[in-house]
């Protein structure tokens, strides 16, 4: 019965979003003020299909709780042995459910639109609303018509087959939802570009509306792509924290499209220039969010993500992104020449440090692109070829290098025309900095170009990034400012963990039996024993390792070899020992033969990398600048438009005072403007 | 109208086609064992049914090539395979067993309901087996020849039209 239910709410959100689309249409061929029954009932539309689409999320969340195997995607998925968070995360831990999550979160998001925003002209926001429709209705036929999850199964499995253990895990019950409300807020972002444009009606009032959402969405894919660093970084084992898979990069693409977006958003904002190259941006950033789902479900490329694989499922999501994409791409060619590109300005101010910036994080995620889809490229001529690091690296460092410059200086300049004479002093402070610490690194040691890059800019930038609070009063700063600089610090501290990490990590891997020690980076190691235990679904070998530093207590670290069953697979569990410099990482591998004294020896793999907590440090750094950055926005928009209604107000009672209209009449106005005020308290 | 602004939707147009070739290209995302062509790992597993013998590497040594079995009670693509490996029995052909992670009762039912192709079944609690072979998943079947050499690989269940396939490579394992 639940899993019916959900199909029902599925299919009627689905009609809904049908609306949706169809009263759009026919109010935009209708003329200007003329408003038909049917474009009233958009904005209901919207709210309700996230409600329904939502409690369609909930019935598959709870058939997977009760692990009910008459629902063949519960049985192909789960087991009534996992563990009750693993069962209900695993939810979205398949083609299906993710898919279910992907609609219920887009849905969300048109509701919120269609709930909130009543800032832009009606016909924009019908546009908005009926490309949100358009969007989510191509989403829905694909679940219900080619992976519905609410499917039964003739005869209930009599247990279910498992998860891929590599999801136990609670990062998984973080990692992809986060991702999603990123990937799948970009869809808002997206719609109200193209309604703009739709509309011609690119403005800054446009940009400002926009900003909060993307900004939005962008704090979500920040602490989706954290998350999911750092997930692989200790479930796999492998002491890496990102290794450019296809999958990442689907991550990473839509991130530096929506990076551009929002600094251009805000040049539109601020100074009504780069209208053009916004709308590009809010069309590129959510088809890069397709197109990522689109490599990590169709399986085309190979990846660490494979258990995600289906070419059929494939084929129905390339329809989806020639119409989408190749359908946006096709207005924007053919609408975009006749916006006006906007106000110019100088190639030396704040404007032309973003545009600048602009131009680079494109140029990144060009290279990205083209590194990730180079294989399916050469495939086609029969050539496998894997890109990786060594393309990756230096490739996107040519452009991030100087982008890292522009963005230590671009804050401190001033709109439309500076002089970089006037902020010589700051220039140099952080010239300085960033000369003398690349000058240090180099002689002190022999490390690698880029990791002696990184450090170096990582300092100027860290320096830099505060600058643009010299001379102010802090207590008059706006909240957006300092969301920038926190955001701006952020960029530095993971840049300086990743360049850290990469320079000084020591490595160390040994055979050793119970009881023997041994050094890394000043540590002090000793395996200590190494035991088989027994969890719910894998069983292991566990191993303790005291870890001591000098004279200090000696720590436990219990790295442990897993080996699951159902399905059957070995994962290892690696213990890390986090100081406030750096981490210590083990791994227990396989045992490796007999000592001569009849031991059994064991491989350890120990790993010092000093600071590398400092590249997560930093992402939740630059998320939580964003989030102030959104605080700071809508209240300080929302200020602006209280103020104009209460001058609109004011004009309204002296009018009436000149006719004499006092006394009741007034208040009554009075009263009811409060009232409106109120209403009106929340929009996003 | 700015031809710049096709730009985009051409290099979208490019990615389309290659996409679509590629999506319809046969695609093969088996792993194969890297143990192929490798002599069988040492190991000595205990009788996975009461009835029945255990198995080690040293059964496979001598005589003609065998098939090594990997599968478990719980599978279900191990019943569809069930026939196919009686119908390899009748052509003379010794399989031995590995039961994964299974009850001996389980074992017997499922040998009472869907056959017994077996000669011998070892009993492999913690999957040791199966990783040092390389196997994916169960089921998987592997020609073991007379040194105890791994010579062929199958991953998944073997179908009607496998069986020949099997059956040409234990002949070219004799050689």
């Amino acid at each position: 019965m639940i899993a019916e239910i959900g199909l029902a709410a599925l299919w009627l959100a689905a009609a809904l979003a049908a609306l949706q689309l169809f009263a759009g249409v026919l109010a935009l061929r209708q003329e200007q003020g003329e408003d038909g029954e049917l474009a009233r009932l958009m904005r209901p539309a919207a709210m309700v299909q996230a409600l329904l689409a939502t409690l369609a999320f909930f019935m598959l969340m709870w058939c997977f709780a009760i692990t009910d195997l008459s629902v063949k995607l519960v049985a192909a998925n789960s087991h009534s042995l996992k563990p009750m968070l693993y069962k209900v995360t695993g939810t979205w831990g398949n083609h299906e459910g993710s898919m279910l999550l992907w609609v219920a979160v887009m849905a969300l998001s048109g509701g919120l639109i269609g709930w909130l925003e009543k800032r832009l002209p009606v016909r924009t926001m019908q546009a908005t609303l009926a490309t949100q429709g358009f969007v989510a209705l191509g989403f829905y036929a694909f679940l219900l018509l080619s992976s519905n999850p609410f499917e039964r199964l003739p005869i209930p499995a009599p247990e279910g087959q498992g998860l891929n253990p590599l999801l136990q895990d609670i990062g998984l019950a973080l990692h992809p939802p986060t991702l999603y409300i990123g990937y799948v807020g970009l869809s808002v972002a997206f719609s109200f570009a193209i309604g703009a444009l739709l509309t011609r009606n690119v403005t800054p009032e446009f940009a400002r509306v926009m900003r909060p959402w993307v900004l939005g969405a962008w704090v979500f894919l920040t602490l989706g792509i954290t998350a999911g660093s750092y997930w692989a970084y200790y479930e796999l084992g492998w002491g890496g924290w990102w290794f450019w898979d296809p999958v990442e990069n689907a991550s990473l693409m839509p991130w530096l499209a929506a990076t551009a977006l929002l600094h251009s958003t805000s040049v539109l904002a601020a100074r009504d220039a780069l209208r053009t190259w916004t709308i590009m941006l809010g069309v590129v950033a959510f088809s890069m969010s397709m197109l990522g789902t689109f490599l990590v479900r169709s399986g085309v490329l190979t990846s660490v993500h494979a258990f995600a694989v289906d070419p059929e499922r494939g084929s129905f999501i390339l329809v989806l992104l020639a119409i989408y994409i190749g359908g946006s791409l096709a207005i924007f060619a053919l609408r975009a020449g006749t916006v006006a590109e906007g106000k110019r300005f100088a190639m030396s101010s704040r404007d032309g440090a973003l545009v600048f910036n602009n131009v680079m994080l494109s140029a990144i995620l060009g290279i990205v692109l083209l590194g990730t889809l180079y294989p399916l490229l050469t495939e086609a001529f029969d050539i496998r070829v894997s890109v990786g690091p060594p393309y990756f690296n230096p490739v996107s460092a040519i452009f991030a290098v100087p982008m890292f410059l522009v963005m230590a200086a671009g804050p401190l300049m001033r709109w439309r025309e500076d002089k970089p004479a006037r902020i010589q002093m700051e220039l140099g402070i952080v010239g300085a900095i960033i000369v003398s610490v690349l000058v240090l690194v180099a002689v002190l040691g022999d490390y690698s170009v880029l990791a002696i890059l990184g450090l170096a800019l990582s300092a100027g930038l860290a320096i830099a990034s505060f600058l643009p609070l010299r001379g102010r009063k802090l207590s008059r700063v706006p909240l957006a400012t300092w969301g920038m600089v926190l955001a701006h610090f952020g960029v530095a501290v993971s840049l300086f963990g990743m360049a850290s990490e990469s320079a000084f990590t020591k490595e160390r891997l040994s055979a050793v039996i119970a009881g023997e020690s041994q050094q890394v980076a000043g540590w002090n190691i000793t395996l200590e024993s190494v035991d088989p235990i027994a969890g719910p679904n894998w069983t292991a070998m566990e191993a303790r390792v005291l870890a001591q530093r000098g004279e200090g207590a000696a720590a436990v670290m219990i790295p442990q070899a897993r080996n699951f069953w159902a399905p059957a697979q070995a994962t290892s569990e690696s213990a890390l020992l986090t100081r406030w410099d750096g981490q210590l990482y083990a791994v227990i591998g396989d045992s490796a033969g007999v000592d001569a004294n009849g031991n059994q020896r064991w491989q350890l793999r120990i790993w010092w990398k000093p600071f590398v907590t400092f590249i997560w440090y930093g992402g939740l750094l630059i998320a939580f600048g964003g989030t102030l950055a959104i605080i700071g926005r809508v209240s300080a928009d929302l200020k602006r438009r209280r103020a104009v209604l209460r001058g609109t107000e004011k004009r309204a009672e002296v009018e009436a005072l000149k006719h004499g209209e006092l006394g009741e009449a007034a208040l009554a106005k009075d009263a009811q403007g409060k009232a409106h005020n109120e209403a009106h308290g929340e929009p996003a | 109208m700015r031809w710049t602004l096709w730009i985009p939707l051409g290099l979208f147009v490019f990615f389309l086609g290659l996409a679509g070739y590629q999506l319809t290209q046969p695609k093969d995302d088996q792993i194969p064992s890297a143990m192929v062509e490798k002599a069988l790992p040492e190991f000595e597993l205990p009788a996975a049914v009461e009835a029945m013998p255990g198995a080690s590497r040293a059964d496979f040594i001598g005589g003609k090539p065998k098939l090594l079995n990997i599968w478990a009670s719980w599978c279900l693509p191990c019943i569809a395979e069930a026939k196919q490996l009686e119908v390899l029995e009748g052509q003379g052909v010794e399989i031995i067993g590995v039961a994964i992670r299974d009850k001996p009762e389980d074992v017997a039912n499922f040998l009472e309901r869907y056959g017994n192709p077996y000669t011998r079944i070892g009993k492999d609690d913690i999957s040791s087996l199966m990783l040092e072979i390389g196997a994916s998943g169960v089921p998987e079947t592997y020609v073991i020849d007379a040194e105890g050499v791994i010579r062929y690989q199958h991953i998944g269940d073997i179908r009607l039209e496998h069986i020949p396939l099997l059956l040409e490579e234990l002949k070219k394992a004799e050689a």
